[in-house]
């Protein structure tokens, strides 16, 4: 292309423009190359951790059926395996961390980009809340063990008491439970809802604030009847990676949740997890029993899997709602 | 600074009657007629320690439009800014001066800038719709209001008012952002009108339009003067000379150190491009482009 250009056109005389060289031109299509290359690789890894989880899966769930997954009692010496308490506890857990996460986070999404403090305090709340994903998963795991169950149990104990009537209130907090999980798992969950959030309300461009101030909104009727609609988007997308990580998290889990393969609706009940119970069961597991947990990973994933998909869509159609036809 | 919460007793901005346009000989530049809905007394105005704007002074007519021209960096638009008080949303701004408005302060400290900007609207340089449909975006400040009567009548009402019902009639619940720009433009005209606020601030409407859009935009201004008192900032001269009855000239200051800008000159547009008083407007207006 560029040779022809060459040929075909009179450089003037003063002129600095050259076409590009040939290295220029190959070390282009080798970087293009490379890129290519690279992001299919990372596809390739899905599905090759997928199709292990799969082939080590396969003589289970020839074994078990269905009845896997419906089933509630994790039975090695029979070799009778279910995992319905583990996924209804996977996504109560989350769902309740996420809950909590997304009202703090979304809060301090807020704080930090609406002039509420000054600048080089928005800029340190943020870095503090960024740090609370640097903290190790065991030790989330052990200041739960020993700050929060302690902290929420007489409260939830006097709950249970006087309350005990609602089914989330229906047993005692004894140790580990629901509630201790979840709400060290939305502190975990924290820094990737703020984060998100807080950049996606950041994004919001000033000229829509002015907008809605100029029609004589308050500060909070701004806040909330546009900037937040504005952002819904982004806010959304971090709910769903924050859920993504959540329905993933194994150790603080493991050490709070109770292991128990107990359906209730409790906040106070001892429960488990997906990622728990391979956490648990794996190092002392049998041949037959390893295969039954790779049959719980492939449904593990298939969750995060269809959580993400399903966020992914939800995204792209309100996309279209807000853009407008195309 | 903290100042969208409203104050503590919330005063009215609404006097019973049109307050009585006080006596202001004060003027250089005067307009001597009587009908007078904002007045300007600016003494100076701050962002943090840098002087923005000195010495601005005039009587805004009712149910004309007001232009304010000058070169970049004048303070024309923050002037403007002043009328509505969306300059307290600028950290470190500060107002030394007074605005009244229908003969009441809008600076008093007594006074909410969220009601001020309720009764004074504002279409800015760039289209701002929100991201919701055209019906919900004309909708916003009604429901702000709390609007209790036929909210669809408002819209048609709101939308005719900006001549864009009829291109947006058969599609109200889409989004504002599919419109073209001079669309957009027009529906944040009807947005800020809904409402009927009785002055109608605009920063440079057109700047971001195409010619077509700008002279639409122009013709709209010419009509909605009937109904509103419209103050607008423009950097185009043809286009303070072709829409406004009255034009204030602000120039750039940098004898005291700062570049402080100032009101030259205030008048009818016609005096004002024709027989302008000071040499700055003249040299302005004479090495104009538009």
């Amino acid at each position: 292309m560029s040779a022809t250009l060459a040929e075909h056109t009179e450089p003037a005389p003063l002129s600095i423009s050259r076409p590009p060289t040939n290295a220029e031109i190959v070390w282009d299509r080798f970087f293009r190359g490379a890129c290519f290359c690279f992001a299919w690789l990372t596809i390739l890894l899905v599905v090759l951790i997928i199709w292990e989880i799969g082939k080590h899966a396969f003589p289970a769930m020839q074994a078990q059926g269905l009845e896997f997954i419906t089933g509630d009692k994790w039975d090695a010496g029979n070799n009778k395996f279910g995992i319905l308490p583990e996924i209804l506890g996977t996504l109560y857990s989350s769902l309740l961390g996420v809950g909590i996460a997304t009202v703090l986070g979304v809060a301090v999404a807020i704080v930090l980009t609406q002039d509420f403090v000054p600048p080089i305090l928005e800029v340190f709340l943020k870095n503090v809340i960024e740090l609370l994903a640097a903290i190790p998963s065991v030790v989330y795991g052990l200041w739960g063990i020993f700050v929060v169950i302690p902290a929420i149990r007489p409260a939830a104990n006097w709950l249970h008491e006087h309350l005990g009537e609602i089914p989330l209130f229906g047993t005692r907090l004894s140790g580990p439970g629901m509630l201790p999980a979840a709400l060290v798992l939305a502190i975990m969950v924290l820094p990737t809802i703020t984060a998100i959030s807080r950049d996606s309300i950041a994004a919001v461009p000033p000229k829509i604030r002015e907008a809605a101030y100029g029609l004589g909104a308050t500060k909070w009727e701004t806040i909330l009847a546009v900037i937040l609609p504005t952002s819904s988007r982004g806010i959304f997308g971090s709910v769903i990676l924050g859920f993504g990580r959540a329905l993933g998290e194994t150790m603080a889990l493991a050490m709070l949740v109770g292991n128990a393969s107990n359906i209730s609706w409790s906040l106070f009940a001892p429960g488990n997890t997906l990622a728990a119970l391979l956490a648990n069961k794996f190092p002392e597991a049998s041949r037959v029993e390893i295969d039954a947990l790779m049959y719980a990973a492939l449904v593990l994933l298939t969750i995060t899997l269809a959580v993400n998909v399903l966020g992914t869509w939800i995204i792209m159609r309100t996309a279209v709602d807000t853009k407008g036809g195309r | 600074m903290d100042t969208h919460d409203h104050a503590p007793t919330p005063a009215t901005i609404k006097p019973a009657a049109p307050a009585p346009v006080p006596a202001n000989g004060a003027h250089a530049n005067g307009n001597g007629n009587g009908h007078s809905i904002v007045e300007v007394k600016l003494k100076a105005l701050y962002y943090g320690s840098f002087k923005a704007v000195r010495d601005t002074d005039l009587a805004i007519k009712r149910n004309a439009i007001t232009a304010f021209i000058g070169p970049s960096g004048c303070g024309k638009s923050t002037v403007l800014r002043s009328i509505n008080r969306m300059n307290d949303l600028v950290r470190g701004f500060r107002f030394d001066g007074h605005i009244h408005f229908r003969g009441r302060d809008i600076y008093d400290t007594k006074i909410d800038p969220v009601a001020v900007r309720r009764h004074i609207g504002m279409v800015f340089q760039q289209p701002n719709p929100f991201a919701m449909s055209i019906y919900r975006n004309v909708t916003f400040g009604l429901r702000l209001n709390g609007y209790k009567g036929n909210i669809q009548d408002k819209v048609e009402q709101a939308l005719r008012g900006s001549a864009l019902w009829d291109e947006v009639k058969e599609k109200l619940h889409q989004s504002g952002l599919a419109l073209s720009g001079g669309q957009q433009q027009r529906l944040c005209i009807a947005r800020a009108i809904a409402t009927e606020p009785e002055v109608l601030l605009m920063d440079e409407p057109c700047s971001a339009l195409d010619p077509v859009a700008t002279r639409k935009i122009e013709e709209l201004m010419l009509e909605l003067k009937k109904r509103f008192t419209i103050i607008t900032v423009t950097h185009n001269l043809q286009q303070a000379k072709r829409v406004a009855d009255m034009t204030g000239f602000l120039y750039v200051d940098t004898t005291q150190g700062a570049r402080t800008g100032y009101l030259v000159e205030y008048g009818p547009t016609e005096g004002i491009f024709n027989d302008p008083k000071e040499k700055h407007t003249k040299d302005y207006i004479q090495g104009a482009f538009s």
